[in-house]
């Protein structure tokens, strides 16, 4: 199988024409005869008993069709799932109601909904409901939910615990009383909201007399919503076809199924009618879920000559209000598993306390559970670097599994596919001029400026599958991927993806797959993505997985219509298909290429079915299922260089330089451009996003005036580079690069600034990195001794 | 209660009858079906709503439509002419200035405003021009390469459509 030419091209993306012209299909951008609209009352109280609900004055304005509260929907509308359900655990799942019952428990509950001929009467008329809350107690900070005396949030789980899970590897209490030097440290990996630019939308369309429901959705998975439609509604699944044309941006925060989803079922089956719920952005940043917010304690232990020799971490985990549809998954498995890094460390044990506190619930973010143990391992690196008085960068080679040591199966028990941490190192390094750097920085210092450069050697665990792991893990799902390759008779292609990408390009990158394997120009390849009837199956786009997994799928499934254009071609040309040759789409007998059949004679004829060989069924189409053996492993180095002002606390980046290896890339410009994105999420982190709540559970950061999406002078050019060691067992030799960016860079910043600060004796400051933290920082260093965690 | 306005929206005059409260967004794409513009905040931040009202670049989340009434109003419907994108939608395109799209329409339209005011800007001062326009995609780099881009194209001579 050739993977040449228009495989590592920077293919123009196919999505943009459509995109640039301002005719994309984004869900709100639907509208349908009769459509109503559905808005939501939310609760104001982070925690609340609801003594009584008067909706009468909002049902008597004109133009409402319909208002609802839980007493409507019980026994309609069942508790919302959770769909990863942790094993080697003692989870317990709250019942979490689409519309509160007897108790809200964040602020942003939903506690009725209106429909009404258009979004400014249901909002009218959400003002005319009358709600007697009497407020309780409200705990959001999720190490002190757990401690005893804190308010409860559910009867049936005491103590707000959700979970405790705990993983242990090798002999980790041994290893750590037995090590020569330890490190301790606490990091606060604070709150933070998603920020998709499209904010969720949901439009169902109920077809009574059908029994069926069209359902257009802001999500990255379609087929997961029809499942999860079925399963709650007891439509059968069917009956549902699930629609995501064009979607803004999701970063995990369109995977959920959402209430408000729910929702909108129920209300275009109570009423036979199109409902359409389009969430604002204040709604946005309440009844979506969050990011991050974990209290992580790491202990590491080392030799004294710095190789690491034990970890203990201890995650608090805050997961808000109720159990997200993946929110279990994210600070266990997805986080747990990968803390060791790129280090042989093999004596390992993480504990994780799921706290359910009166915030909005946490899920998958960018990353998900992988920044935080870059961030945490990375940290420590650089803290017991500083502690040995060893340089950061040689502390990291000191530690790093050799590139002749993979296969390698870590701490984590992950198998590590391939990797060469070195090769990475060695060219962030020469890029930024390491040398050059450090005597620069003394001078520097020696004028009382203060410089640093922050080292992020990352190892991530993305391509999720295969469905064995997931089953192993809870995750109450598949993470296989279909592929459908139709030739259709005038040569013209249709491809058929269960991934749903939404920015990331792949109506491009699979075109350029599927072209290259077939000889077809990618003017003449359609990729079909977002709707359940058109499509197979399919698990969705996230964890980096869409074409590591789905990009897989199509490869083969191209594969096999070469397999059948060959055995028709052979026909046709009257020659044992052992003698048919082919490339860029020609067919022919070997050694003689003037006699040819071009894949578009050969689809024709398999279309008409005029004169096949025997047995051979008509049409040029395949199908593949492919399920990956493993995860595949991106890593890299990324090093970002800082001044920081002594007087101000502000942080100025002066360089980012990303180095990045994701296997084998298909489209380089693409590929830039989801490192660009990445790392930007990630110096958001660092920098500026914090989502924080007062002592009463309001959040204060409720809106982008608020809270600090970074604009376009916050973020600096960022320089990229790559090294390309295949993924070993797939075909493309692809990893994925979705979250590279945001796994690899928050730490890159932080190392950086703490480098900056080291002569004054600050060792760490917690996210965001904001001026005012800084200045704080220094200042407390002034005033004699460490900081640790400032507030 | 509704009031009537004579709007010109992408060159084609349109007399509607709105409510005072009607947003200028709202009207552009509940009543006119232009849903190239999109909605991304309610509170002026994000510039994904961004169009022109008689040139000027305006976020119509914070416009009413009544306040449109006798003015020119250009959305992202109105960059491309004659079967020719604007140079601002050709290098969004060439330079991969967009990956969701969602803030793109707005986007282009402040360049456009951008480049009008400073048709040779440097990297810094479209990154401060564009501060009110948010994308959470691409950081930003790629779309300095586009305006960038466009600028240069623009100064060359080629033209595009309303705007």
């Amino acid at each position: 199988m050739s993977v040449t030419r228009m495989f590592g091209a920077s293919v123009k993306r196919r999505e943009d024409p459509r995109l640039v012209t301002g005719q994309g299909q984004f869900t709100d951008d639907f509208k349908l005869p009769r459509m109503l609209q559905m808005t939501v009352l939310r609760s104001p109280h982070a925690h609340a008993k609801i003594n009584s609900i008067d909706t009468s004055k909002a049902k008597a304005l004109k133009g409402v069709r319909g208002v609802f509260t839980a007493k409507d929907i019980e026994g309609m509308v069942p508790p919302m799932p959770c769909a990863w359900l942790i094993p080697d655990s003692d989870l317990k799942v709250p019942v979490y109601t689409p519309l509160a019952t007897d108790k809200v428990r964040f602020m942003g509950d939903a506690v009725a909904i209106v429909v009404a001929d258009d979004s400014y009467i249901a909002d009218d008329a959400l003002d005319l409901i009358e709600v007697d809350y009497t407020p309780l107690p409200a705990i959001t900070n999720q190490e002190e939910a757990l401690k005893p005396g804190a308010p409860q949030l559910y009867d049936d789980i005491p103590g707000n615990q959700a979970f405790h899970w705990k993983f242990r590897n090798g002999d980790p209490d041994g290893a750590m009383a037995s090590a020569e030097v330890r490190v301790k440290q606490r990091f606060v990996q604070q709150r933070l909201v998603p920020n998709a630019m499209e904010p969720r939308v949901a439009l169902a369309d109920w077809n009574d007399g059908a029994g069926e429901l069209t359902f257009y959705n802001t999500t990255q998975n379609p087929h997961i919503v029809r499942f999860l439609i079925s399963a709650t509604q007891g439509i059968p699944e069917n009956k549902i076809r699930v629609m995501a044309r064009d979607v803004g941006g999701g970063f995990g925060s369109k995977i959920p199924f959402y209430a408000g989803d729910a929702l909108t079922v129920f209300a275009s089956r109570k009423l036979k009618r199109p409902v359409r719920w389009t969430e604002d952005r204040r709604e946005n940043y309440v009844a979506t879920i969050h990011g991050r917010d974990q209290i992580i304690d790491v202990e590491l232990g080392a030799t004294r000559d710095g190789k690491m020799t034990s970890l203990k971490v201890t995650n608090i985990a805050n997961m808000g209000a109720h159990l997200s549809t993946a929110g279990p998954g994210v600070p266990t498995w997805l986080f747990a598993l990968i803390v060791p890094g790129c280090y042989t460390i093999q004596n390992y044990a993480c504990d994780v306390y799921g706290a359910l506190t009166n915030t909005t619930a946490t899920d998958a973010y960018r990353g998900a559970g992988r920044p935080e143990a870059a961030f945490l391992i990375e940290r420590m690196a650089d803290l017991l670097a500083l502690d040995l008085h060893m340089d950061p960068m040689e502390l990291r080679r000191r530690n790093f599994i050799q590139a002749d040591q993979f296969p390698y199966t870590s701490a984590g028990t992950l198998q590590y596919d391939s990797g060469d941490y070195d090769k990475t190192l060695d060219l962030a390094l020469r890029m930024v001029d390491y040398p050059g750097f450090r005597q620069q920085q003394a001078d520097a210092r020696a004028h009382g400026k203060h410089l640093g450069l922050g080292l992020s050697t990352y190892v991530e665990v993305c391509g999720l599958a295969p469905s064995k792991a997931a089953g192993a893990m809870g995750f109450q799902g598949g993470l296989w991927e279909p592929a459908t390759v139709r030739v259709l008779a005038t040569g013209k292609v249709i491809v058929l993806t269960g991934t749903s990408p939404h920015g990331q390009g792949e109506e491009t990158t699979f075109a350029q797959l599927v072209g290259e394997e077939l000889g077809v120009p990618v003017e003449d390849i359609d990729v079909v993505h977002g709707d359940t009837n058109a499509i197979p199956m399919g698990w969705g786009t996230y964890g980096s997985r869409t074409t590591a997994v789905g990009g897989t799928a199509i490869i083969k499934a191209t594969a096999k219509v070469v397999e059948k254009a060959k055995r028709l071609a052979a026909h046709l040309l009257e020659a044992n298909v052992e003698d048919i040759t082919h490339d860029h789409g020609r067919y022919y007998v070997a050694g003689s290429p003037t006699k040819v059949k071009t894949i578009q004679d050969i689809a024709l004829m398999a279309n008409l079915a005029w004169d096949l060989p025997e047995g051979m069924a008509p049409g040029l189409e395949e199908n593949h299922f492919h399920d990956p053996t493993n995860f595949t492993f991106p890593f890299g180095a990324h090093i970002c260089v800082v001044e920081v002002d002594e007087e101000t606390g502000e942080i100025k980046i002066l360089r980012y330089i990303a180095v990045d290896d994701v296997g084998r890339v298909i489209n380089p410009m693409i590929v830039d451009g989801q490192v660009h994105g990445g790392v930007a999420q990630g110096i958001g982190q660092a920098l500026y996003e914090h989502a924080i709540y007062d002592e009463n559970g309001a959040l204060i950061t409720g809106s982008m005036l608020d809270y600090a999406v970074p604009n376009a002078t916050q973020i600096p050019h960022i320089e990229t580079a790559r090294t390309e060691t295949p993924c070993p067992h797939n075909v493309t030799g692809v990893k994925g690069v979705g979250e590279t960016g945001t796994i690899a860079s928050s730490q890159a910043v932080v190392n950086a600034v703490c480098d900056a600060l080291a002569p004054l004796g600050i060792r760490h400051i917690d996210m965001p990195l904001t001026p005012e933290r800084v200045w704080k920082a220094i200042q407390a260093a002034r005033q004699g001794g460490t900081t640790g965690n400032p507030a | 209660m509704t009031q009537s306005i004579r709007v010109t929206v992408n060159g084609e005059e349109r007399v509607s009858e709105v409510e005072p409260r009607t947003l200028l967004v709202t009207y552009l794409r509940e009543q006119l079906d232009l849903t190239g513009t999109h909605i991304g905040c309610d509170t002026g931040q994000c510039g994904a709503c961004t169009v022109t009202l008689n040139g000027q670049p305006v976020k119509s989340c914070m416009v009413l439509a009544v306040q449109a009434d006798g003015a020119s109003v250009n959305t992202v419907e109105s960059l491309a002419a004659n079967g020719k994108y604007h140079p601002i939608q050709q290098a969004f395109w060439d330079k991969h200035g967009l990956q969701c799209g969602f803030c793109t329409p707005g986007m282009m339209m402040a360049a456009v405003g951008l480049l009008k005011r400073n048709p040779n800007p440097s990297d810094a001062e479209i990154r401060e021009q564009l501060e009110g326009n948010l994308c959470r995609c691409t950081g930003y780099q790629n779309i300095v390469a586009a305006v960038q881009s466009a600028a240069e194209a623009m100064r060359a001579g080629s033209s595009g459509g309303e705007e």
